[in-house]
């Protein structure tokens, strides 16, 4: 089949991006799009080209390295699927794709199709983990988790960290990515003790990072490879109010400075 | 050099306990002082890493991916393997130890083994402890699933994605500390070489994959999480840029490479479609559990599976091993597909394909509860194939998922070079010449959660390696090599892709080396490498400069060592006279074409030493057996 691609080529974030058009005839509908891009790359090298940078690792769908938005759609046309798992049969025969990097002020570009994510290691870094170190964990079956509860957490833990909801998002906001860690841990027993903690400081580390607010647009759900659905935001904005009403995160030693005189009301 | 595993005395339920005892402690206001440096952030690494910045060292993490939840640990779908005996189906640590040793074809140390089977008790209790959200009972306690190789229940899962909430979990608990300062990443960073300085392992050498920039990283300990090395077939369930640099790097520096031969094929993958095709996609072992392995009787059977009547087909599985059936290890399973194949009845375009029925399962207990069980999975086949197979048997082949193989690591996970630790898929040391299913991930949790972070511990309190910086000559001069191979690969002029050099030996080692070999095979292979490297260095052209982001780079110089990892793969299996587990010499096999074991005269871990210039040197350490006395492994 034939394919013509429109490839977002900039070298660095210091000079100018421009699509520029590369047409194959080697294409097939068993092929995926990332192995299209393979082709392409090779042929460029061979001519002593600079072959189109773009991530991918797993090709699997699960590691979340890969990820461009694909005629306008993060992720390309298909519900639940990430960018390596596109075969070109979802395409018609002749038909022009337009390949370009996730934007959002929060992931700067580095060359081509790969961008910079570490903002969102930055938002599980600020909180998004159960405080218990090797060693500390009490016999597994202690804890009894529901099984509606374990399959809930479970459906926000899938998230593959693509960046695909922020790409989508018209605010480029993080919510979805935020949300799905809150509620992940939220939902288990495990993670009650930080769970005001948890959601203060995520939501506060993904706003200092750039990502925009959320207007439920509901545009990352659709975009998610992963279908993880908007409850969590619900989720991570009832966490969040919750904590910021009880007062969490202001809790520390009282210091009386030795001396100071008695003061009457 | 004499190879000392360094087991503990007495026996075997006390070698671990008596081993923590005896290990030198740091106190906690010293282990700040201690710069530890972790290579990868997998299962291995992640947790290993955590682990010792929670104890208070400063740790360093140097990974090639732009996040350390990136790793290929996370593409892992089954389970774990557990020996906490919830199902009361008779499962023990001495059941969970024998069934490894057996399923190693008794080429494990016992030791290691049974410390594997004791941790793995702690490591589920720990991964619920930190949020994995392991699939539950309706009463809320956790659900457990059958794996190959074994008759009782222990594996423990979270849907198909087992190993990425695994994974996840050591990730949070990593970034953490760094959240705490004790752990410090270096993301796009990837490891060139490893730095050894009087004796001892002391830092690495890598290079910025975004500025193309060398940078040295110094420490006191260095522990390699970096994976295994199945890429060097090109085609494998491993991820695009899983690959063997920092162990191979390690090996040229004096790390002994063990066992290098032992790889395995997991049977279950999606076969090949075409020429253009980037990797392979394993479909989950759990599968067998409820589906059933087939083709036709008659060789040649063109009809669709759906015409085809229960009289004519063959469940081979069954059929060769009524015991275990659709649930024989991953070796054996492997071979009685290529066997049946090879007689012609292979299905799909290829004729290298067999079929997965899942039709009994669905009418047995419903679509649905296939759908709860292995929907992921199912979905994950229909995007690949453009096939449903809730209507159509899946169709599979075996492919390069997991090597056995790697650097040869004493009961400490410590390698022949002072002060390098070697931690999950990278070290050889648990799996023997067959891994079981849901076992690596066991194995990379229990080095890095329970053995290593001890290990390295009292390796500092007993070296107290004097300080170091990066002036001194060994840095200089790793520095110095990286730089001029570098080079040397930029400055090729030809015109060649790096990856067709990398495809074009994935095809000989996975004819010649794959799932069967043979002298004349494995000789001409031997052959045809250096002549093969020789053509890489001459016509490969890679386009740009070393000074920025370059693909093209970052896999020349992984197909570089490809070339002379291939080359002792081959040499290992030359040697190896016998077959055990994944490696299968058509030479020695029982008449009805099982493996035959050797133990009189191979009952050893074959170290290989790294020579310049001239030939690897072989070192030997036998294997005693105590506990499990060898025998003729059975799954009939």
């Amino acid at each position: 089949m034939r394919i013509a691609l429109e490839v977002w080529r900039q070298r660095s974030p210091e000079e100018p991006g421009r699509f520029v058009r590369y047409e194959t005839t080697e294409a097939s509908p068993d092929m995926s799009l990332l192995e299209l891009l393979d082709v392409i790359n090779e042929g460029l090298v061979s001519e002593g080209e600079e072959p189109i940078a773009f991530d991918s690792d797993c090709r699997e769908g699960i590691c979340g390295t890969c990820g461009f938005m694909v005629n306008g759609l993060a992720h390309g046309p298909l519900q639940g699927a990430a960018t390596c798992q596109v075969y070109l049969r979802s395409f018609r025969d002749g038909e022009t794709l337009f390949l370009e990097p996730f934007r959002a002020h929060a992931f700067p570009l580095i060359k081509d199709l790969v961008i910079n994510r570490s903002a969102l290691d930055r938002i599980i870094t600020a909180g998004g983990y159960v405080s218990v170190n090797t060693g500390n964990a009490p016999e597994a079956n202690t804890s009894t988790i529901p099984k509606d509860l374990a399959e809930q957490a479970m459906d926000a833990a899938a998230c593959i960290a693509c960046g695909a909801c922020i790409a989508a998002c018209p605010n480029a906001s993080a919510a979805l990515f935020t949300g799905a860690k809150i509620t992940h841990l939220g939902k288990l027993p495990e993670g009650q003790p930080e769970r005001g903690r948890r959601a203060l400081r995520m939501v506060r580390a993904a706003a200092a990072e750039g990502f925009g607010h959320c207007t439920f647009a509901g545009e990352c759900e659709t975009a998610c490879p992963k279908s993880i659905p908007l409850q969590v935001i619900t989720q991570m904005n009832h966490d969040y109010l919750a904590a910021r009403l009880r007062g969490e995160g202001r809790a520390t030693a009282r210091h009386i400075e030795p001396g100071t005189p008695k003061k009457r009301r | 050099m004499h190879l000392d595993g360094k087991i503990p005395g007495g026996p075997l339920p006390q070698k671990w306990e008596r081993r923590k005892f005896e290990y030198a402690l740091v106190s906690p206001a010293n282990r700040r002082k201690y710069r530890v440096l972790v290579v990868g952030t997998g299962l291995a690494g992640a947790s290993c890493a955590a682990t010792l910045g929670e104890l208070g060292y400063r740790v360093e993490c140097v990974i090639f991916h732009d996040s350390p939840r990136r790793a290929h640990s996370i593409a892992a779908q089954g389970g774990i393997n557990a020996a906490k005996n919830y199902q009361n189906d008779g499962d023990s640590v001495q059941r969970l130890f024998q069934d490894t040793i057996k399923g190693g074809d008794y080429r494990a140390r016992e030791g290691n083994v049974y410390r594997l089977a004791e941790v793995s008790l702690r490591i589920i209790d720990q991964c619920v402890a930190q949020g994995v959200p392991f699939a539950r009972e309706y009463g809320g306690k956790l659900a457990n699933r059958s794996f190959g190789g074994a008759q009782v229940s222990r594996t423990f899962y979270a849907r198909g994605q087992t190993g990425q909430q695994l994974l996840l979990g050591a990730y949070q608990a990593l970034l953490r500390q760094v959240q705490a300062g004790t752990v410090r990443i270096s993301p796009r960073t990837e490891m060139l070489d490893l730095v050894v300085a009087n004796g001892k392992a002391r830092g690495i050498v890598a290079r910025d994959l975004v500025t193309g920039e060398l940078r040295t990283f110094v420490a006191d300990a260095v522990v390699l999480a970096t994976g295994g090395y199945g890429n060097a077939y090109f085609l494998s369930t491993y991820a695009r840029n899983s690959n063997a640099t920092a162990i191979w790097r390690a090996h040229r520096r004096g790390a002994y490479f063990a066992n290098p031969c032992f790889t395995q094929i997991h049977p279950t993958c999606i076969p090949v479609s075409g020429e253009h095709q980037s990797k392979l996609t394993l479909m989950s072992e759990s599968l067998r559990n409820d589906g059933r392995i087939w083709v036709p009787l008659r060789a040649g059977d063109e009809r669709s599976p759906e015409q085809i009547p229960e009289a004519e087909r063959d469940y081979y599985l069954e059929r060769r091993y009524p015991s275990y059936g659709n649930l024989s290890p991953r070796d054996v399973a492997s071979r009685a597909a290529k066997a049946v194949c090879d007689e012609g009845r292979g299905v799909g375009p290829s004729g290298l394909g067999v079929y997965l029925d899942f039709s009994d399962a669905i009418r047995r207990l419903g679509a649905n509860v296939i759908a709860e069980r292995y929907g992921n999975l199912f979905d994950m086949y229909a995007e690949i194939t453009g096939e449903d197979p809730y209507r159509t048997p899946m169709r599979i082949y075996p492919a390069i998922h997991y090597t056995m193989g790697g650097l040869w690591v004493d009961y400490d996970l410590m390698s022949t070079i002072d002060g390098l630790f070697v931690t999950g898929e990278a070290n050889f040391s648990d799996h023997g010449a067959n891994r079981l299913g849901a076992s690596a991930l066991m194995q990379g949790l229990a080095d890095g959660y329970f053995i290593a972070p001890l290990a390295v511990g009292s390796y500092l309190a007993r070296a107290k390696p004097p300080a170091v910086d990066a002036t001194h000559p060994a840095f200089e001069a790793a520095r110095k090599d990286t730089a001029a191979r570098i080079e040397r690969l930029l400055s090729a002029r030809g015109k060649r892709t790096a990856a067709s050099f990398h495809r074009e030996l994935g095809k000989l080692l996975w004819d010649e080396c794959g799932m069967s070999r043979n002298r004349e095979g494995l000789e001409r292979a031997l052959a045809r490498i250096p002549e093969m490297r020789e053509r890489f260095y001459r016509e490969i052209l890679i386009p740009g400069h070393g000074e920025s982001l370059n693909r093209e780079l970052e896999t020349a110089g992984r197909v570089a060592d490809y070339f002379e990892l291939a080359e002792l793969i081959c040499r290992d299996a030359l040697h190896r006279e016998e077959s055990c587990g994944g490696h299968f010499r058509e030479e020695h096999q029982t008449p009805d074409g099982e493996a035959l074991r050797d133990d009189e005269h191979f009952a050893y871990v074959a170290a290989w030493e790294w020579r310049e210039g001239e030939p690897p040197a072989l070192h030997k350490e036998p294997l005693v057996f105590e506990a499990a006395p060898p025998m003729q492994r059975s799954y009939k």
